[in-house]
């Protein structure tokens, strides 16, 4: 069994929910993680009588993100009415777009393995969240907490343009990434700000007409994604190499058990009335609308990263992995308000900070780092006040605490030494007590200065300037 | 003579000149009810404690002398699709038998600024579908003209109430003609306003798009002054119009010369020959006022009935799923599964007409039928608004019959839901152009009202109402009381 003999057709849907103050359709706060129930009124309730009035503020978030994903945004769009029974949606319909979505014939460029591949986006288009089910152990019963019902949604449709889970996940980061740099949503797949369902199918390579496809739900990690995809991938060629038929049904993934289970079959796939919501009035997009939008769009990823490359002398690695966050590029830029050395800027982030936050399961903003603590932690070690060993400490402080590296600095009495006399005494103790390394160094063996630097910066608890350690050294034992 | 006989402007002079109490108003309409609402059924829930106390505060109100409101001590009865904080509202369904709702409709707020006083809620056909009261899921209505005949529907309670003498005025709301056609059956004005005038928020909506909230009175006046108190832009109802609402009391002026008025002989074909005979004997009246009529043609009146029943149920489908147990209303006990709860809840909280336009409009979208029936339907609807806009670029008004017939008895049509149908031929074409038109009474068909229908462009109340006033000035239909 092997998946080379087949082409991977992905298509993914991605939900993003808009952070604005208010739902969608009432004025209900979107705040997240509030107790079950409290963010609701009669509207967002769904009860006898009540009519949804349009957030504007999401419009301009789904046209901004529209834009940002370089759809086209037409003159006039309008709501529609999904018709579906389920006690998550209050009025057994979601309002959503079907045939005037915000934007649409977009695309996002993604780069895997060195290789910039378009991703052809189909449409954006805008709706409400619905509530969210909590299945009671036993199953006996269910609870419905309708906080997050009315949240505005916008539904991103890809071609299917993907060509592999590696792919799959580079799009997500991209999407991700511009969300955050349009300061739309707060993109969390754990927290289900981010929610991706995806459309898999295998065909012979070279064969025009698409696969059967399988629809995957219930992932709910990026990681989550390229293992539902992975898997799908190897059960559907597993299929077609045995002679079968892959079926036409959506999938469900499970995380515990790395498996996707069938959820329910084409003939049960939901016939949802689509008709435009009489309760709601078209939205006629003007010139002056749409560039207003244009406007606050902020330099998206691919423009800072050329600009690091170009501007800064980054590496193209660099520079992607730090633009691939907004946070992150974000202290990239602040740091250097308080030092010139891009270069090393960037190699604090690449090591000390992510390894710091991957090891933790941080994000970014969980810690306390600030562009000034960084860059002027830079200059301290370029003047020689603290050295590099010693800043690994004082990073990690200020990971911390948030302090400046001065007070740290100070605080801790980690200010280099660099007075001659003083790292000079040390030098001679060292070399007093360590004869057989001296007679070693002195028979030609030039290694064994090494040990006896190492002992020097033992003594001053690394405080020693390294460079005055050495210099006096070679002096002593010269004599 | 009844006080509620009385017009708006005297029941103010009296109450100002204290000779008359706004405790003598809600006294008379709660005296009348327990004397007739056990025959003519036009009540599904009362207001007594809440209407004596708010009587009792207004009157004190005017011992102070303060400024009264629009409707100022005014005992309303309230259709009951529209809802009412703390005060029961079902529709006439049993699945909202026990529903009491957490908001106050944005007319009920507006009928609470201008100081009338809420009587009780008022039966109809069960969500407004149907038009003989008779769909009601809890009792039916009976015409006060003739107790063994229909009221009209769906707003049967509303006319009935009025014609009865159990309310000052009430409200209704008209989808299709449930407006009209109950206060042509029952012999009092009803207005249905241009769609978005009045706020629709907080009416139980049963087609989003028809819908619209309008007054029924005893007379034309009276009707000019609730419009004006409840009509407006309203924050909270998109499809209202952001308008200048006139004054429309200024409108009633009592001149009709060169009047110009559009008969369209569609509505005249198949009418029944008395209803025909008192519409022919008001256009002389108001052709003896100065007006000129003629007769015109509105096409696509044919297709009318068709376009309306595919999307009002369609809407109607939609607007009604919430209703499923599981928030409020019936909740069918004993359920299995999540399938069987809205299945058993809905199969016992409908009744049949509810069911079977919920059928027609999900049949009427359904993938594969959406382009042939919804469609389809909203294509009709196009031309038909273009018939009525032709029109009204030649005339002013176009006045017609407000239904074929006058009413007919209880029990007559209901096994027979097209015929049915069929009452509201010339209500439903007004309906699906959105413009206003009231029904005013301008005869009698062997002892039965019958109501003339006057049909304005959109937004121009000012217009229908002056017509209809100046008609009703030379005329006393309008004063003609059933004898209960």
């Amino acid at each position: 069994m092997s998946t080379s003999k087949y082409e991977t057709v992905i298509g993914l849907e991605v939900h993003v929910e808009l952070h604005t103050k208010t739902k969608i359709f009432c004025g209900c706060s979107t705040e997240f993680g509030a107790p079950p129930n409290t963010h609701t009124c009669p509207v967002c309730l769904g009860h006898p009588g009540v009519l949804p009035v349009l957030n504007r503020q999401a419009v301009d978030y789904a046209m901004k993100a529209a834009m940002a994903l370089n759809c086209e945004i037409g003159d006039v769009s309008k709501f529609d009415r999904k018709n579906y029974f389920y006690p998550d949606s209050p009025k057994a319909y979601q309002i959503s777009q079907y045939d005037q979505p915000i934007g649409e014939n977009g695309y996002i460029d993604i780069e895997v393995d060195g290789r910039t591949k378009r991703i052809g986006i189909t449409r954006l288009h805008l709706e409400e969240d619905a509530g969210k089910l909590t299945h009671v152990d036993g199953g006996y019963a269910s609870l419905v907490d309708f906080n997050r019902v009315g949240t505005p949604l916008v539904e991103i449709v890809s071609e299917p343009d993907i060509s592999s889970p590696e792919e799959a996940r580079a799009y997500l980061e991209k999407l991700r990434a511009i969300m955050q740099y349009c300061e739309v949503s707060d993109v969390k797949m754990e927290e289900g700000s981010m929610r991706c369902d995806a459309n898999i199918s295998l065909r012979p390579w070279g064969q025009k007409e698409f696969g059967t496809r399988a629809e995957l739900k219930n992932m709910n990690s990026f990681r989550g994604v390229v293992r539902g995809l992975e898997y799908e991938q190897y059960r559907q060629a597993e299929i077609l190499d045995e002679g079968g038929e892959v079926v036409q049904e959506t999938r469900r993934w499970d995380e515990a058990q790395g498996k996707t289970f069938s959820m329910r079959g084409k003939e049960e796939a939901h016939d949802y009335r689509y008709f435009p919501d009489p309760d709601l009035v078209k939205i006629h997009i003007d010139q002056a609308w749409k560039d207003r939008i244009r406007a606050s769009i902020p330099e998206l990823p691919d423009a800072r990263k050329a600009r690091y490359t170009a501007e800064y002398g980054l590496p193209e690695y660099d520079a992607g992995v730090i633009t691939s966050s907004k946070p992150l590029a974000d202290l990239f830029e602040n740091s250097l308000e308080y030092t010139s050395d891009a270069k090393a800027v960037s190699n604090w982030i690449m090591g000390d900070l992510l390894g710091y936050l991957n090891s933790n399961g941080l994000e970014l903003p969980q810690v306390k780092l600030t562009g000034q603590g960084l860059g002027e932690m830079i200059n301290l070690i370029e003047k020689g006040t603290i050295s590099s060993k010693i800043a690994k400490t004082v990073f990690k402080e200020m990971l911390q605490s948030g302090k400046l590296p001065q007070q740290i600095v100070e605080e801790q009495g980690l200010v280099q030494i660099s007075d001659e006399g003083a790292i000079l005494e040390i030098v001679k103790e060292v070399v007093a007590n360590n004869p057989a390394s001296v007679q070693d160094y002195k028979a030609g063996k030039e290694k064994a200065i090494g040990f006896l630097v190492g002992q020097v910066m033992k003594q001053s608890k690394g405080k020693a300037n390294p460079g005055l350690v050495n210099k006096l050294l070679v002096e002593v034992l010269k004599d | 003579m009844s006080l509620f006989d009385l017009r708006l402007q005297e029941v103010h002079n009296r109450l100002s000149k204290k000779e008359l109490s706004v405790t003598d108003l809600v006294g008379d309409a709660f005296a009348k009810i327990s004397e007739r609402d056990g025959q003519v059924g036009a009540y599904l829930t009362l207001n007594e404690e809440g209407a004596r106390a708010e009587a009792a505060r207004l009157d004190n109100k005017l011992a102070g002398g303060e400024e009264k409101g629009l409707l100022f001590g005014l005992p309303v009865g309230i259709k009951d699709n529209m809802v009412t904080e703390g005060l029961r509202t079902t529709c006439a369904s049993q699945f909202l038998a026990n529903y009491d709702p957490i908001y106050d409709a944005t007319v009920v707020a507006k009928l609470k600024l201008a100081e009338a006083v809420t009587v009780g809620k008022l039966n109809m056909d069960e969500f407004a579908m149907g038009g003989s009261n008779e769909n009601s899921s809890f009792h039916p209505v009976r015409n006060p003209w003739d107790l063994s005949r229909v009221p009209g529907g769906s707003s049967g309670g509303s006319a009935a109430a009025v014609a009865a003498g159990e309310a000052y005025f009430t409200l209704g709301s008209d989808t299709g003609g449930s407006i009209r056609q109950p206060a042509s059956y029952c012999g009092v004005v009803g207005l249905k306003p241009t769609y978005g005038l009045v706020s629709r928020y907080g009416l139980v909506a049963f087609a989003s798009s028809l819908d619209q909230i309008g007054p029924i009175t005893k007379n034309v006046e009276d009707a000019a002054y609730v419009l004006q108190a409840i009509a407006g832009h309203d924050p909270k109802d998109s499809t209202s119009a952001d308008v200048e609402i006139p004054d429309y009391l200024e409108a009633l002026t009592g001149d009709v010369k060169g009047l110009r008025i559009a008969v369209p002989k569609e509505y005249l074909d198949g009418v029944d020959p008395q209803v025909k005979d008192a519409v022919m004997a008001a256009l002389k009246v108001l052709e003896g006022l100065g007006a000129v009529w003629e007769e015109v043609s509105l096409p696509h009146t044919e297709y009318a009935v068709a376009a309306y029943y595919l999307l009002a149920s369609s809407e109607a489908s939609s607007n009604l799923s919430r209703f499923d147990g599981v928030r409020y209303g019936v909740r069918a006990d004993h359920a299995g599964n999540l399938l069987d709860l809205y299945l058993e809840s809905r199969s016992q909280g409908f009744g049949p007409e509810v069911k079977r336009r919920i059928m027609l409009g999900t049949y009427a979208l359904s993938s594969g039928y959406y382009d042939a029936y919804y469609l389809k339907a909203q294509k009709v609807r196009t031309l038909i608004k273009r018939d009525f806009d032709q029109t009204f670029e030649k005339y002013d008004v176009i006045i017609g019959p407000t239904a074929p017939t006058t009413a007919f008895p209880l029990g007559s049509q209901v096994d027979d839901p097209l015929t049915m149908y069929l009452n509201d031929i010339l209500t439903i074409p007004v309906s699906l152009a959105g413009v206003p038109a009231i029904s005013v009474p301008c005869g009698f068909a062997d002892g039965l009202p019958v109501g003339l229908q006057i049909i304005g462009k959109a937004f121009d109340e000012s217009s229908v109402l002056r017509v209809a006033h100046a008609f009703e000035a030379h005329t006393d239909h309008h004063k003609q009381r059933p004898s209960l």
